[in-house]
């Protein structure tokens, strides 16, 4: 009997919970690769503004994508929330976001930082600079990444993995730039350098220039940013490569509208919302990265470091050019 | 021997005749003693079959179209180097793990030494730490900026390149010995002291009996657990990925993420798997028709005393063990969790163990018994077709999770699709019934983990001689009821054992928890995962310690169990 009971009540809430989930009121959906502890305050910093509750998933880039493709026209998210240009591309030529039409997003995020068919817009954005040991290595010794194939820096220079989405995007904005041929004898000249086998992420090869395995190195500010937060002395400074030229290499952290979304007005109030001052100021500030709006100030650590000029390379060709990007990175035997 | 064959080829006939039929059958005349319900078995390894070849279609659909041009690539520049990194991995890690799991097994079932009965289940415990945090805490000693290699490097001794496949090998074999040591274990225990006896008395050394006696029937145990690791191995990106290792599945992510073509990864997974299941059917071809069965009334092995030097070897030689797996590292999980995730440690931990607990528990429970149900199947009905069919419904564990969490996705969507369709059609509108809900979840991780709890299952019901069954049989007992009062105590034991592996595999399972779990469902791994994703690995001490210490649970647990195997080998039944 008590069974009996028990197993009516399971059978009705399992079957109950779902249905009365789609009752709940006005809620924004949302997928994300950015990491919790890094986008619950802006959501929480949203609702409190807007009143609009937030829920969310995380996940990774290409597993998210896959998800929203497989859901279709049923998937609860109304946004995807993802880091590096590349998955932007990615999620944008897979088919899962719609264009929003917005006047406000499109005058505040420079063009080369959002998607030319608004399906995507940066709303963070990251340097991945080289970096110098601050004694070890003059300022004028190193200008440009092209220098960094030098044979004078061979056995000084530590690099990250080819299988980080970073430099995949690094080395396919160097294609769209540069050309192949040209950029494929400049990574071998980087991997002919190398002072030890590529690290598996960016804080190793910046510990690794603090500790004197190697001199140089390529690294995403934001990573030397909660370095120099924990321990203000810390040795390693970025260079702010190709300045005379093309500028340093960006990325960024970005969002869309997904195709099948159910709440597309909130979808459009999120990204409005998103690049006002405080939310610029919050999303940038939590990861020590850069606002995408101008005029918006940067964190002290960050600030340390001076300003740049940035690539404006428009942010789709590390999509466009990936693919052939990671095939030059294995030619060059970069592990 | 007549008897029981007679039973099985009349199973034939009901699974041809059909359900239908059986079902009149039983209405009409009742359960005839002795007859067992084969057509049922039938529908459950069908179904089993089913489940788990689902997510496979999305994986045989992507033969469909081959990508040429990232094909080329791969064979040119990574396959070569991958086949033969795969396979050094394989072979370093299966040797180690496999001495050091049955090695240590025997140590703790045979001998008696200071300490040993708390080692027999705390040996188990490196299990319940996800391989890639041991290799993130290698690294972070002995990687060259890692604190003991910048301590040595003030006296100027140099250390060897630890990113490598050596060292990816020996933090695998360390975080997966257990699988094998768990095996071999309930199979050491279990075995009768007579057939050791039986040895001794034609002249073996212990030594001798351990490898012409013990090893041999233990055989399909070890293997069950040699396979285990073996298929963590060749999933795992993890510790591959920390190490540099280029191994297959370091190809399947390249694929998918760099370079944009799922198809060619789940391509490159297929491969793999049929390369796993491949090695399987050999094993049993060299195993041939070797049976391993206890006989008659079976007495457990009464341990040896040791003394003196061998004695405390042995304890230094548990300890060290330990200490590599599971003391230091969890020690320097303890500082770092001290020094940087005081603060993170807030009430909502409750929430993330809870939940842990819930999904390991429940998906322990139904994992365990499809299992149960599967290994019966097979064991009612031998034909080489329930072989198949027991391979294709444990493959998933061969592949890489995130392979099959997508795979998983596909099914739960299609279903989804049809039954929001419905919905409509009844003019209302129906919430997903899959997506988002516990319920896939435990599906999904069934599929993933169904040989996990196969293996131990099938082992311990392999050494169930039919003899008994036929005994029961001819007193008139029923299927049912030889399966209640004879099997279930004998694999009580298994049956622990592998409901205690499930629980501590879900725990530390990632992307199928990630794809699957409802909003807000955070666990402990997915804690794990939100910091490590983002680079702060010493931070991501804290949620490790804690998967940790619910693995400690199920483990502890399981050790009462194998350690008092209570009347387990004594049935009652008259045999």
């Amino acid at each position: 009997m008590h069974r009996r009971t028990f197993l009516t009540a399971l059978t009705a809430t399992l079957i109950a919970a779902p249905v009365s989930a789609t009752h709940a009121a006005e809620t924004l959906t949302v997928y994300t690769s950015r990491n919790e502890q890094l986008i619950q305050p802006v959501f929480d910093a949203f609702t409190k503004a807007t009143g609009i509750a937030v829920r969310f998933t995380t996940d990774k880039d290409g597993a998210l994508i896959e998800r929203l493709k497989a859901e279709g026209e049923n998937t609860p998210a109304d946004l995807l929330i993802t880091v590096d240009a590349g998955n932007l591309w990615l999620a944008k030529s897979s088919g899962v976001l719609q264009p929003l039409q917005s006047d406000i997003v499109t005058q505040k995020i420079p063009a080369h930082l959002r998607d030319a068919d608004n399906h995507w817009f940066g709303v963070s954005l990251r340097a991945r600079p080289v970096m110098r040991h601050v004694e070890r290595v003059r300022a004028e010794e190193i200008t440009r990444y092209e220098d960094l194939a030098d044979p004078k820096w061979k056995g000084r220079l530590c690099l990250r993995t080819s299988k980080n989405v970073y430099n995949q995007s690094l080395v396919a904005t160097m294609i769209a730039d540069l050309g192949e041929a040209k950029t494929e004898a400049i990574v071998k000249g980087w991997v002919a350098n190398l002072a030890t086998l590529p690290f598996p992420n960016d804080t190793a090869v910046l510990k690794a220039i603090a500790e004197g395995v190697c001199d140089v190195g390529i690294a995403n500010t934001y990573y030397l940013g909660r370095l120099v937060a924990e321990t203000p002395q810390f040795p390693v400074v970025p260079v702010w490569t190709n300045q005379q030229e093309r500028g340093v290499h960006v990325n960024v952290s970005g969002v869309g509208v997904t195709k099948h979304a159910k709440h597309p007005e909130l979808a459009k109030r999120f990204i409005e919302w998103l690049v006002t001052p405080e939310a610029q100021k919050l999303f940038a500030e939590l990861n020590h990265e850069y606002p995408v709006v101008e005029g918006t100030p940067v964190s002290p650590v960050v600030a340390r470091w001076g300003t740049f000029q940035a690539s404006q390379t428009p942010l789709s060709k590390a999509g466009e050019w990936q693919r052939a990007a990671v095939q030059l990175m294995d030619r060059a035997g970069w592990r | 021997m007549a008897a029981c064959s007679g039973t099985i080829d009349g199973s034939r006939w009901l699974a041809l005749i059909g359900g239908l039929h059986t079902l009149k059958r039983f209405t009409v005349t009742g359960t005839p003693a002795g007859v067992p319900r084969f057509a049922f078995w039938h529908v459950v390894v069908a179904g089993l079959v089913a489940l788990a070849a689902a997510p496979l279609i999305a994986i045989v659909a992507s033969f469909r179209a081959i990508d040429s041009d990232v094909w080329h690539h791969l064979t040119a520049y990574l396959l070569p180097t991958q086949l033969l990194e795969t396979a050094q991995l394989l072979l370093v890690v299966l040797l180690l793990a496999f001495t050091l799991g049955v090695g240590l097994a025997w140590l703790t079932t045979a001998y008696r030494f200071p300490g040993v009965t708390l080692f027999r289940w705390v040996l188990l415990l490196p299990l319940a730490m996800p391989a890639y945090v041991l290799g993130f805490v290698y690294l972070a000693w002995f990687d060259v900026t890692g604190s003991v290699a910048l301590f040595l490097r003030r006296w100027e001794i140099p250390l060897p390149q630890v990113r490598s496949l050596w060292g990816a090998a020996w933090v695998l074999a360390f975080a997966l010995y257990p699988y094998i040591y768990l095996a071999a274990r309930v199979a050491f225990v279990t075995t009768s002291a007579r057939a050791l006896e039986v040895g001794q008395a034609l002249g073996l050394t212990r030594r001798q009996a351990f490898w012409r006696v013990a090893v041999p029937l233990a055989r399909p145990a070890i293997v069950a657990g040699c396979a285990l690791v073996a298929f963590e191995v060749l999933a795992d990106f993890g510790v591959v990925a920390l190490f540099g290792v280029e191994t297959l599945s370091v190809g399947i992510y390249k694929a998918w993420y760099a370079l944009f073509s799922l198809s060619t990864a789940m391509q490159i997974a297929a491969l793999l798997a049929f390369l796993a299941v491949l090695a399987l059917f050999f094993e049993q071809w060299a195993r041939k028709r070797a049976r391993f069965t206890t006989t008659g009334r079976s007495q457990p092995l009464t341990p040896t005393r040791l003394t003196s030097f061998p004695a405390w070897g042995a304890t230094l030689l548990c300890t060290a063990v330990l200490a590599v797996a599971l003391l230091l590292p969890v020690a320097q999980l303890c500082v770092w969790a001290w020094t940087l995730g005081r603060d993170a440690l807030t009430s909502r931990y409750w929430h993330f163990f809870a939940n842990s607990l819930i999904l390991g528990s429940s998906g322990a429970g139904v994992t365990v018994t499809l299992a149960l149900l599967l290994a019966y199947a097979q064991r009612l009905d031998g034909r080489p077709i329930m072989h198949t069919a027991v391979r294709i419904a444990t493959v998933g564990y061969a592949l890489p999770g995130a392979v099959l969490a997508v795979g998983v996705v596909a099914v739960t969507s299609a279903v989804d699709h049809v039954w929001i369709a419905l919905g409509r059609w009844f003019d209302a509108h129906w919430a997903p019934l899959l997506g988002g809900t516990v319920v896939a979840m435990l599906i999904a991780y069934a599929i993933r983990f169904l040989v996990v709890a196969f293996g131990p299952i099938q082992a311990a019901l392999a050494r169930v001689t039919p003899r008994m069954d036929e005994a029961a049989q001819s007193l008139g007992e029923t299927q049912y009821g030889i399966l209640r009062r004879i099997h279930l105590p004998l694999l009580r034991p298994a049956l622990f054992a592998a409901a205690a592996l499930v629980f501590i595999d879900i725990l530390k399972e990632l992307p199928i928890t990630l794809m699957t779990r409802p909003f807000g469902w955070e666990t402990l791994a997915t804690r794990i995962f939100e910091l490590t994703n983002d680079g702060r690995w010493e931070e991501a001490a804290l949620p490790a310690l804690a998967v940790t210490l619910a693995g400690a649970l199920p483990a502890w647990f399981l050790a009462k169990k194998i350690t008092h195997p209570t009347s387990a080998h004594t049935p009652e039944t008259p045999c």
